[in-house]
């Protein structure tokens, strides 16, 4: 039977390395045992990370596709799989299947656009595959805005891509927030909603928001009182996956199904289908 | 047929709620086919008159229902209950399970319920109509134009052919006539499995439990389950819900229940009639039940409010671990 | 046409038997039945239908996917998958056939599920047209015929024979097996026991039953009928209703540490339990009203939105006679959608 795929069945992928982002979030390098990278994928993707004996969980790749050598995954230690990733060392293997659900549209919509991130925690993982692609083929997109907060600045993820990579590109603002104030930090500081509409940008972009629901929803609120229009905003939701395709029949909202119709929707997709998420 | 009849509840109803006694009432609602009865609240006399049911198949046990609907809502909870239900309602207060001051209990008189099982089995499939006439059922079916008229004391549930009370143990208010605790039968079975070699026990309860479906509908009507998370439901313990690994986890998951029951089972069966697959759970239970009175002296769980469980009590002249731990060489 | 006189019906059970494993509703000493497999002397049930569906046998409750072997931090990934042998599963009704078609719109469409593609490839369904219906039969509200069951191979049952019509490749491959034990003949008798069944079906009590207010593109409609609240309201949270349904086809995947490697399997679940939609951070279907409503919705408006408008409820009536307090779609259906009434 082994001749038969079955998107069920894993390969094995190895930890390469591990990077300790925040005090809760780790950043895992993930290739074959022969060094490749696993799948190809487009940005906004997600793969289902294994540990037989505890568990699969689905997890956005965080790394850009562009990266042709490996993938990466930035994940926040908040649950039975997450726990055991956190104490994985270098060389410890894993599973891993997919890639799972559409894409960003950064080749068709995203094309020639104004580009406005806005991302909250752990919610910057999704975004910076599709950050690092667009900063890949710059030439491609207008001007980019990146908007991030966390609670401190110890739990800004990717902290130092940011100051010393994505600061320095041209036509690249990176507006920075934290929750509180403290002593090591000159920057912004007030919670993300706030920040986008202090910001007041120009209605002239594509917005791409992710975040926890809360902060998704008044910043969505935010941008629509600047005069974005609904369908400009896109989001990606998160809910509890078995299958990774549409067929356990957990993560649906309404009739659609986050692992394969998400996980990314235009925000005015999300106005007809019902609140449960 | 009961002795009480539906309008004479819809009337006791009616009134507690109109004189404010009450804001609402825990009954039960009219289904597709007379035996299909729904446990429902009702909110005024209009809804009583339009849905509410009273005959031979209302057998569900409202007392576990008290313990989320005396949080959900407001004022006063009419509930009716028949003797049986009674024994439950006063173990969930015995364990604190719900606010006594929000519900007002109003006793009723039980006949027996009947088992729709037993009817179809005797009138055949495609029931088109069910009403009671004395002490028989009448069913009328779609394959003929003459009703079958059965004996309601031939189609009784099996908890009923072996009731062990007509007396209400606990009530604010009784409709009828109180009766009285029955010497019933409902160990005779209990001791035929007693009876069986151990190699013979093994293989009843292998064939019983290995129908089991996982459904949780026995833990998720027993009134004695009432934890609000159970181990059972945590997928961090591991034997969640759901399918068994393997043919060993469905036994465990019966002998638990059974074991965290024991001594607080009344023995209302309502685990033996919800489940679909027929497994007689109660027999498990009533083994408990048998064991604590042969050791302990009669108990009946749910008897009274505030009594001590034989198995949570202790007394100089209690059964010594050694006495029960001999008993493995009984029936080999 | 082809028929077999009753008196033959074991030789024709043991010349199925001799090449393939043959299922069939069996009764139990409880009066219910359930499919077993047959072996000499076994006698096939009379009762109108199982207990549990037969999706079990496409889409067992449990069943090992893969097994790793670790070592160190060192994983292999075992495929235990094997070709199956061929099965008939005989007898089954007219409802239960067309839910393999609703399981088969999610399993085989792509990616298809390879566990179940190989069991649908060898099994072999015989279904046998329905005489006598239940009070809480509704197939013909989803466009179910009990008197004209698909599968494989149709067959009917009547006094002194048994008619069967091969339908399919598979079906005509059975027929041709059986052939020794086979004559040919008209459909006369087949017809006249259609027309009977037809009078029957016009006289169940939910032959009006409607779809009208269900159906690909209702949800914003429906998902906020206050009807949801009182309906839910006294349901248990059991799982009876999905693991007796044949078209509930939710799954769970879990690992199992046998102490000497891990086996992944899958196991149905259950939207009524209330850890199916928990994740670390939170449920987005905190009660049971939210849970409840999933399942009637899945079955009368996400999945016709997503199957060109086919229902995922084949009226077989397991749910009406199972729920524990008898809350059921039929009940729903009534309710919701403004469908008060009739």
């Amino acid at each position: 039977m082994s001749n038969i795929n079955d998107t069920l069945i894993p390969t094995v992928g190895v930890i390469t390395d591990v990077r300790i982002d925040t005090p809760d979030i780790k950043t895992f390098r993930v290739v074959t045992p022969d060094g490749k990278k696993a799948f190809d994928h487009r940005p906004g993707q997600c793969a289902m990370l294994s540990i037989p004996g505890v568990g699969e969980a689905m997890f956005s790749i965080t790394s850009s596709p562009t990266n042709t050598e490996y993938m990466e995954f930035s994940i926040k230690k908040c649950g039975c799989v997450t726990d055991w990733l956190h104490q994985a060392e270098v060389g410890q293997q894993i599973t891993i299947r997919g890639p799972y659900g559409n894409p960003f549209p950064v080749d068709d919509v995203f094309a020639g656009k104004n580009l406005l991130f806005i991302a909250g925690g752990v919610g910057l993982a999704p975004l910076r595959s599709v950050i690092n692609y667009c900063r890949h083929y710059r030439d491609r997109y207008g001007d980019i805005d990146i908007v991030y907060g966390s609670r401190s600045k110890a739990d800004l993820l990717d902290y130092k891509e940011i100051i010393e990579e994505w600061s320095n590109d041209a036509g690249v603002k990176v507006h920075l927030t934290i929750d509180n104030p403290q002593p090591d930090w000159d920057g912004h500081v007030g919670f993300v909603p706030n920040y986008v509409k202090e910001l007041g940008f120009d209605t002239d972009k594509t917005a791409v928001l992710c975040g926890p629901p809360v902060m998704i929803k008044f910043t969505l609120e935010g941008l629509v009182a600047l005069g974005f229009d609904k369908t400009q905003v896109y989001t990606t939701l998160e809910l509890r996956m078995k299958c990774g395709v549409g067929k356990c029949g957990r993560c649906n909202v309404g009739a659609k199904y986050v692992c394969k119709d998400g996980p990314v929707f235009r925000c005015d997709e999300l106005e007809e289908l019902p609140s449960e998420y | 047929m009961q002795k009480i009849r539906r309008d004479q509840l819809i009337a006791k109803a009616s009134e507690l709620l109109e004189n404010g006694t009450v804001s609402c009432v825990l009954g039960w609602g009219a289904g597709e086919f007379g035996y299909d009865v729904t446990p429902t609240v009702f909110k005024t006399t209009e809804d009583l008159k339009a849905g509410f049911v009273f005959n031979d198949f209302c057998g569900a046990n409202f007392s576990k229902y008290l313990v989320a609907k005396t949080q959900k809502l407001e004022g006063k909870i009419l509930v009716f209950l028949k003797p049986c239900d009674t024994y439950s309602f006063n173990q969930l207060l015995t364990e604190h399970r719900f606010d006594r001051e929000k519900v007002y209990a109003v006793g009723i008189p039980c006949e027996g319920m009947a088992d729709i099982a037993a009817v179809k089995a005797i009138s055949g499939e495609g029931v088109s109509s069910i009403n009671e006439d004395g002490d028989k059922i009448v069913v009328t079916t779609i394959y003929s134009d003459k009703p079958v008229i059965i004996d309601a004391s031939k189609v009784l549930a099996e908890r009923c052919i072996n009731c062990k009370s007509k007396k209400h143990v606990a009530y604010d208010e009784l409709l009828g006539d109180e009766g009285d605790v029955i010497e019933s039968a409902r160990f005779d079975e209990v001791a035929r499995l007693e009876a069986m070699s151990a190699d013979e026990r093994f293989a009843f309860w292998q064939n019983e439990l290995s129908k089991c479906i996982r459904c949780n509908a026995c833990r998720d009507a027993c009134p004695a389950c009432t934890c609000e998370k159970c181990v059972f439901d945590n997928p961090k313990s591991g034997v969640e819900n759901k399918a068994p690994a393997n043919s060993f986890e469905e036994k465990m998951f019966h002998i638990i229940r059974a074991f965290h029951v024991a001594g607080r089972c009344t023995d209302c069966g309502e685990c033996s009639r919800v489940c679909p697959q027929n497994i007689p759970l109660h027999l498990l239970n009533r083994k408990f039940i048998k064991d604590i009175n042969e050791f302990y002296g009669e108990y009946q769980a749910g008897a009274e409010v505030g009594s001590r469980a034989p198995l949570v009590d202790y007394n100089i002249e209690d059964l010594e671990p050694g006495e029960v731990f001999d008993r493995r060489n009984e029936n080999v | 046409m082809f028929k077999c006189s009753l008196d033959k019906i074991q030789s024709l059970f043991a010349e199925i038997a001799k090449e393939a494993k043959l299922y069939m509703p069996v009764d139990n000493a409880d009066g219910t039945a359930s499919y077993s497999e047959w072996s000499e002397g076994v006698q096939w049930s009379g009762a109108l239908n199982t207990t549990k569906s037969p999706k079990d046998f496409f889409f067992p409750q449990t069943e090992d996917l893969m097994r790793f072997k670790t070592e160190g931090k060192n994983i292999e990934v075992v495929d235990i998958r094997s070709e199956s042998e061929d099965f008939v599963i005989f007898g089954v009704r007219a409802c239960d056939v067309k839910s393999f078609d609703v399981l088969d719109r999610v399993f085989l469409t792509e990616p298809r599920d390879s566990f179940y593609a190989m069991k649908r490839k060898h099994g072999i369904i015989v279904s046998t047209a329905c005489t006598r219906p239940s009070e809480t039969c509704f197939c013909g509200t989803f466009g179910i015929n009990a008197a004209e069951p698909a599968g494989d191979v149709s067959a009917w049952k009547t006094e002194d024979s048994l008619y069967l019509q091969p339908n399919t490749e598979k079906g005509r491959a059975l027929i041709e097996r059986l052939s020794a034990l086979l004559e040919e003949c008209t459909d006369d008798a087949v017809n006249a026991q259609k027309e009977n069944v037809a009078k029957i079906m016009d006289k169940l009590p939910l032959k009006d039953l409607s779809t009208d207010a269900f159906g690909g593109g209702k949800t914003m409609e429906l998902f906020d009928d206050p009807a949801w609240d009182e309906l839910s309201s006294s349901c248990l949270g059991c799982g009876t209703c999905t693991f007796i349904c044949p078209t509930c086809q939710c799954y769970d995947i879990k690992d199992f540490n046998t102490g000497n490697g891990v086996i992944r399997y899958r196991c149905w679940d259950s939207c009524m339990y209330s850890e199916f939609t928990k994740m670390a951070h939170g449920n987005n279907r905190l009660t049971q009203k939210e849970r409840f409503r999933q399942r009637f919705m899945h079955k009368l408006v996400y999945y016709p939105e997503n199957n060109d408008g086919l229902f995922s409820c084949v009226g077989c009536g397991r749910c009406l006679a199972k729920c524990p307090i008898s809350m059921n779609i039929v009940k729903v259906m009534k309710r919701i959608g403004g469908n008060k009434g009739e």
